[in-house]
């Protein structure tokens, strides 16, 4: 399952570690931000809800990017 | 310019001014230092912030991070030293925050100038009730609703025109600056703009399987496919920051044990820790990209990825379609040919006769021929009986027209009902009639080359295509024929649509560089997805082609090949330019840090000058 969410975030590095720091969240398989669209493409791993792995994504770009923003 | 970039230019001019001011200020000692932390901290409150919370969360080496242990660094550095020198550290993180709020500043615009150029996003949908106009959410409008479009509208939904007639402007579709006319029962696309008169259209789709909606998702998601080049650039960045840290680490250490020169080696440090932010190379290559692919939408070419404009930049060779790529696909009557007293007449009344009676035998036929015929003689309605029409498999069609037996078709017709035929010097497909039995004469068919053709195969060869081939299904006379005019010196006529994969495949294999095909899309799925590039054209609301292809040009144009490879190459030449020299200067600046040449302000250059000029030259890209 794939799901597009609209993201804001200042900087172009920022948003490389914010889709490195995603794609090892627990629950998603793959994800591909798109600085330049403000966009977040998170592939969920099979059964995983996205409800519930959607806070926890937040919380780790947070630690990257305290300015970070997803929106779900 | 948001909210956010209001305040921080409002910070940056802030400290700029003060930093100025302090300038002329004559203080010594601990009030000197308090006087120059109050630029400091307005201008990099929110970095340190970032950085303390960078460490609590085990996150080293970012950029905040780095920017506070160089600025604090140069700060201590003044004190320990004495010579009360903050003008540094203060313009080091000045400097840095010039440089993000230029670079959000800059991106914010080209996202603007792109979404712009693809401001093809309807809004609403009219649907009358009741009489009244209502404007309704269009993802709410069912198949089969009739919308109406007024002037200066855009059209909302695909859909067949059921009432008025109009002209469109589909230059956010296509490129295209000319108007393009439409009738009732004509398709329309939406993202055109209807320039004048009311339209009510019957929707033919939903409005997320719409054109215009298609075009959006494919534009949006493009830059998410990315690039050999930009992963390149994520994994150099990844290295590159740890290592000039590294490096920095050891500059400071080594030498100064060895020298006992502290104060120095120290300064030499945190100018490797100015220059070991990535950002110029990590932001201006992806711009650079979004920007080549907003370029190319403008143009009314639709690149799905990065990756694919990269690739699309290295074709040296061209596989093309012959029909609907390089021809119309629209058979045309070229010639009329009676022949009576065995040679070719050139009577207007006989020919018209001939053309008159094979549209009327044609007249329930559907096929791209008699479509043809039809056309050229469009008085159908005389007026004249059409009797016992009889469709002949493979041969062609017999009827009675006014009482005589009318026979149209091929040769091998002519010979089964005794005709004397004469063969025709001319290319194309010949129809041959026979009046009660006895050879009348016949009519030349033959599909047109489209207006650009010659010059786009032209401009592919003088842009460093090295190949073209053409592969057709059509017999090999009109081949040799088509090639010849456009100048293709390689070809292969007579081919399945399995034959065009073979051929394709042996291509393939031969050559080193991209290869790419172009056909338009109908019957070339299986081609467009082997090649390492496809491209369709004429794809305006061919959903088949759009989903098969890598490239897809929106209108027919054969010219527009030329034009994405030469989008292509440009932007990749710019994401070359920017690799190069963002990484060069700071190698460069690192060597003549590490040498002791180079000073803080060489830094700054390397870190905030480099990214702004790597910006600057990313958004040539959107222009072509």
């Amino acid at each position: 399952m794939k799901k597009n969410y609209k993201i804001e975030v200042d900087c172009a590095n920022c948003a490389n570690l914010m889709e490195e720091a995603t794609k090892k969240t627990q629950g998603v398989k793959n994800a591909v931000v798109n600085f330049m669209t403000l966009k977040m493409q998170v592939e969920f791993e099979d059964g995983a809800d996205a409800k519930e792995v959607m806070p926890r994504v937040l919380e780790t770009c947070r630690k990257i990017e305290p300015d970070c923003e997803i929106y779900f | 310019m948001n909210r956010k970039q209001r305040k921080n230019l409002f910070r940056i001019i802030a400290a700029a001014i003060l930093m100025t001011a302090l300038h002329f200020v004559e203080v010594e000692g601990a009030a000197r230092f308090c006087l120059y932390m109050v630029p400091y901290l307005i201008v990099g409150y929110d970095i340190l912030l970032k950085a303390a919370q960078g460490i609590k969360n085990l996150r080293a080496l970012d950029e905040n991070f780095l920017m506070t242990v160089a600025t604090l660094g140069a700060i201590i550095l003044a004190v320990y030293s004495g010579s009360g020198d903050y003008t540094e550290a203060v313009a080091v993180m000045l400097f840095y925050q010039i440089g993000e709020w230029f670079q959000s500043y800059a991106i914010g615009k080209s996202r603007q100038n792109i979404s712009d150029l693809m401001d093809i996003r309807p809004d609403y949908a009219n649907v009358e009730n009741l009489g009244k106009l209502e404007q309704i959410d269009p993802s709410e409008v069912e198949i089969g609703t009739e919308i109406i479009i007024q002037a200066g509208e855009k059209i909302p939904i695909d859909g067949v025109i059921v009432e008025g007639n109009s002209t469109l402007n589909t230059s956010a579709l296509t490129g295209e600056s000319l108007p393009r006319n439409v009738n009732v029962g004509d398709e329309v696309i939406s993202g055109c703009i209807n320039i004048n008169g009311v339209l009510k259209v019957r929707t033919t789709k939903l409005f997320e399987d719409s054109t215009a909606s298609k075009i959006l998702d494919l534009v949006e998601n493009a830059s998410s496919r990315k690039s050999k080049s930009e992963n390149f650039i994520t994994k150099f960045a990844r290295i590159y920051t740890p290592a000039v840290v590294g490096a920095a680490v050891a500059l400071f250490i080594i030498p100064s044990i060895v020298t006992g020169d502290f104060s120095t080696w120290l300064y030499r440090a945190l100018i490797f820790l100015v220059i070991s932010c990535p950002c110029a190379l990590v932001i201006s290559i992806p711009l650079t990209f979004f920007a080549g692919l907003g370029g190319a939408s403008r143009a009314g070419i639709l690149i799905k990825g990065s990756n694919f404009l990269e690739t699309l930049s290295k074709v040296r060779t061209v596989v093309m379609d012959k029909t609907g790529t390089l021809t119309r696909g629209i058979f045309e009557v070229d010639a009329v040919h009676p022949i009576s007293t065995n040679c070719i007449s050139e009577n207007p009344t006989e020919a018209r006769q001939l053309l008159h009676y094979s549209a009327h035998v044609e007249k329930y036929s559907t096929h791209p021929i008699a479509t043809s015929l039809k056309k050229a003689y469009p008085a159908e309605n005389d007026g004249c009986t059409v009797e016992n029409v009889e469709e002949l498999a493979g041969l062609g069609i017999r009827a009675e027209v006014n009482g005589n037996v009318i026979h149209v078709g091929n040769e091998k017709l002519m010979e089964k009902i005794g005709a004397a035929w004469k063969p025709c010097s001319r290319v194309g497909t010949i129809i041959h009639v026979a009046l009660n039995g006895n050879y009348a004469g016949h009519i030349i068919v033959a599909d047109k080359l489209k207006p650009h053709a010659k010059k786009a195969v032209e401009k592919l060869y003088a842009s460093g295509v090295n190949r073209i081939v053409m592969l057709t299904g059509d017999i090999k006379k009109v081949a040799e024929k088509i090639a010849g005019d456009l100048g293709i010196k390689e070809f292969y006529s007579e081919l399945l649509p399995a034959q065009k994969v073979e051929h394709l495949e042996k291509i393939l294999a031969e050559k080193s560089f991209a290869v790419a095909f172009v056909g338009d899309g109908i019957n070339d799925a299986p081609v467009l997805a082997r090649a390492d590039i496809g491209i369709a054209m004429g794809a305006m609301g061919a959903d088949a082609a759009i989903e098969a292809a890598d490239v897809v040009l929106m209108d027919d144009d054969p010219l527009k090949i030329y034009k994405a490879i030469d989008i292509a190459k440009k932007t990749l030449s710019i994401v070359k330019e920017n690799i190069y020299f963002a990484v060069g200067i700071k190698l460069l600046c690192l060597i003549l840090g590490a040498a002791g040449v180079a000073n803080m302000w060489f830094a700054i250059f390397a870190d905030v000058g480099v990214m702004v000029i790597a910006v600057l030259n990313a958004l040539r890209a959107l222009s072509n």
